[in-house]
């Protein structure tokens, strides 16, 4: 049964009194958002998932595809430190592929800005939404791209290399076959031989923005990378063993604790995985039910850099998530270098889907 | 009632699909001026000839308005979102070759494959605090295509024409076209990347999966399909 929109908002409405509960002030970011803050943080990927529309006036806007980057500039520009925020209302998907999928839904929200302890605010905010949705038959997921991305980081090879893969963490078959080109385990191509032999020429003239200082720059980096060894098969074996993780949390914890004695660099990671258990236990979450995996979020969740979690309906695989979230320091970050000061601010939040909550019987 | 063809209202591309139902006995014409948008249909019956801009043909097959259409490959895929689900290949029909492709400028000595344009790309935006452009007018295809290929620091110019001088006037680093010869990019300076080839176009005749048939209009299509 689809539910009607009267049902939906008040159970939206229900959701966020609860957040405005435990602390949260309510904010109600315009549904028209400046298209070019999106389109530099997601890339043109983002005109596949959002409504673009213009005027003579302002030029792009997109219609909100979610809420984060509203609140996060509205946060920048003139919040309390720490805060937090609920809110509630449509947000909206462009749908190329399968016309099941709403291209409009009502999103309720929770994001907490804060700086002293990731691991409480984490928990905090799964265990509210966990709570929000007690009675309903869902499993939730976890995981933590911050894992990952330290083990790029501690990697033993150049810069070149980290900096390709930290770049496509959230991208998943660009990332695999990097890894195995920068491990030696894909074949070198005839041009790029050539290239590095210094065997490839061009008679035409350059044309383009892009100059010649910034082409020979990138062929003496490629050249100098080249003398650089391979990354050793036990890191590239690592790195698998790390993404094959998929278990109860603390099964996961104790093999990432496993991992660690060869992964030194992983270890204050880790050491966040650990704490943040420790503070779902805290808040009374069962972590023996629910599952760490490695992998998890890193094809769908761009920005997320630490824990990152999703509530799916156990038995019904045909419906979208309930709710999902995670920890997006990046793009606070990314933001603040747009607004010149470099500022950040640690940031964790979660989103539910009412809507998705009624169709599986949940009471408005 | 009739069944309705829509067929390129100019050009090549009109000469050659009106040629090609000539050699299977049908023949196709614009009637009174050579300005006018109205077509003739001789050699069978009930079928009528719509004449269109081959780019809104495929919108008018997904819509149902006209029954068989044709157009390219490229415009087909790129304008509608589940093509497969609204239209139906007829048949390829021989002319009107051309190759979706990605190109880059030749001086680009260092840029072979897409792994290195987005190596390109990220040094780029580092170096000029923006992203590489790409000029096409194939947004949905091209963007799909990079996705699947993890290319992501870029970002689509629109352009609907004259593609191949964006690079040089600085609007765009590169572009992604259609291309039959090559020349055109080779005069422009342009080179097409080794795995750059997003998608093989020609001139299809294609079958609406949507339009309505009545039992008469029904014999009109199974005989004209018959005859090809």
């Amino acid at each position: 049964m689809t539910p009607t929109r009267a049902q939906t908002n008040a159970l939206a409405a229900t959701l966020r009194a609860g957040f405005e509960a435990a602390g949260a002030v309510a904010v109600e970011p315009p549904i028209l958002q400046p298209a070019d803050t999106l389109l530099d943080l997601y890339g043109e990927d983002i005109r596949a998932r959002a409504y673009v529309t213009s005027d003579a006036l302002r030029g792009e806007q997109m219609l909100r595809p979610d809420y984060t980057v509203p609140v996060v500039q509205m946060h920048m520009a003139h919040g309390a430190d720490p805060a937090r925020y609920t809110y509630a209302g449509e947000v909206f998907r462009r749908q190329e592929r399968d016309p099941n999928r709403a291209n409009e839904y009502v999103q309720v929200g929770y994001e907490i800005f804060e700086r002293e302890d990731p691991a409480a605010s984490d928990a905090e905010v799964f265990a509210l939404i966990a709570k929000a949705l007690a009675g309903l038959p869902v499993r939730a997921t976890t995981g933590d791209i911050g894992v990952l991305m330290a083990v790029v980081g501690g990697l033993e090879t150049s810069d070149l290399r980290k900096n390709a893969l930290m770049r496509h963490i959230w991208r998943p078959r660009r990332f695999r076959a990097l890894l195995d080109q920068f491990a030696g385990r894909a074949p070198v191509t005839a041009a790029r031989r050539a290239l590095l032999a210094g065997e490839v020429r061009s008679v035409a003239p350059l044309v383009g923005a892009r100059r010649q200082h910034e082409i020979e720059a990138r062929i003496e980096a490629l050249k100098a990378d080249a003398q650089v060894a391979p990354i050793a098969p036990r890191d590239v074996d690592l790195i698998e063993a790390l993404l094959d993780i998929s278990a109860p949390m603390p099964h996961a914890l104790a093999r990432l604790h496993d991992l660690s004695v060869d992964l030194p660099a992983i270890v204050p990671a880790v050491a966040r995985v650990a704490a943040r258990q420790a503070a779902l236990e805290a808040r009374g979450v069962d972590v023996n039910a629910l599952v760490f995996e490695a992998s998890y979020g890193r094809s769908s969740m761009e920005y997320y850099d630490g824990f990152v979690f999703g509530f799916r309906a156990s038995e019904r695989a045909d419906l979208p998530p309930l709710a999902t979230g995670g920890r997006y320091d990046a793009l606070t970050r990314r933001l603040g270098a747009k607004l010149g000061d470099g500022r950040e601010i640690p940031a964790v939040g979660g989103v539910m889907r009412p809507g998705v909550m009624l169709q599986l019987g949940a009471v408005p | 009632m009739t069944i309705k063809l829509g067929v390129p209202s100019k050009g090549r591309l009109m000469d050659k699909t009106f040629e090609w139902f000539g050699a299977r006995g049908i023949s196709l014409a614009r009637s009174g001026s050579e300005r006018e948008y109205a077509g003739v249909v001789e050699g069978i019956d009930g079928v009528s000839l719509v004449l269109l801009s081959a780019g809104e043909i495929p919108r008018e097959l997904a819509a149902g308005r006209i029954h068989l259409g044709v157009t390219g490959t490229d415009l087909v895929h790129e304008k509608l979102a589940l093509w497969d689900q609204s239209v139906l290949q007829v048949a390829e029909l021989g002319f009107g070759h051309a190759d979706l492709i990605i190109a880059v400028p030749q001086g680009w000595t260092d840029v072979d494959t897409l792994h290195d344009l987005d190596a390109a790309a990220a040094a780029f935006r580092v170096h000029h605090g923006r992203r590489m452009r790409i000029a096409t007018k194939y947004h949905r295809l091209v963007r799909e295509f990079l996705r699947a290929a993890g290319v992501a620091e870029y970002a689509l110019v629109d352009s609907q024409g004259a593609t191949e001088g964006t690079v040089a006037n600085e609007t765009a680093e590169a572009i992604a076209d259609i291309t039959s010869t090559g020349e055109t990019l080779r005069a422009n300076h342009l080179k097409i990347l080794s795995d750059g080839l997003i998608l093989r176009s020609q001139a299809t005749l294609w079958k609406s999966r949507v339009a309505v048939l009545d039992p008469q209009k029904r014999k009109s299509l199974t005989d004209l399909l018959a005859r090809l």
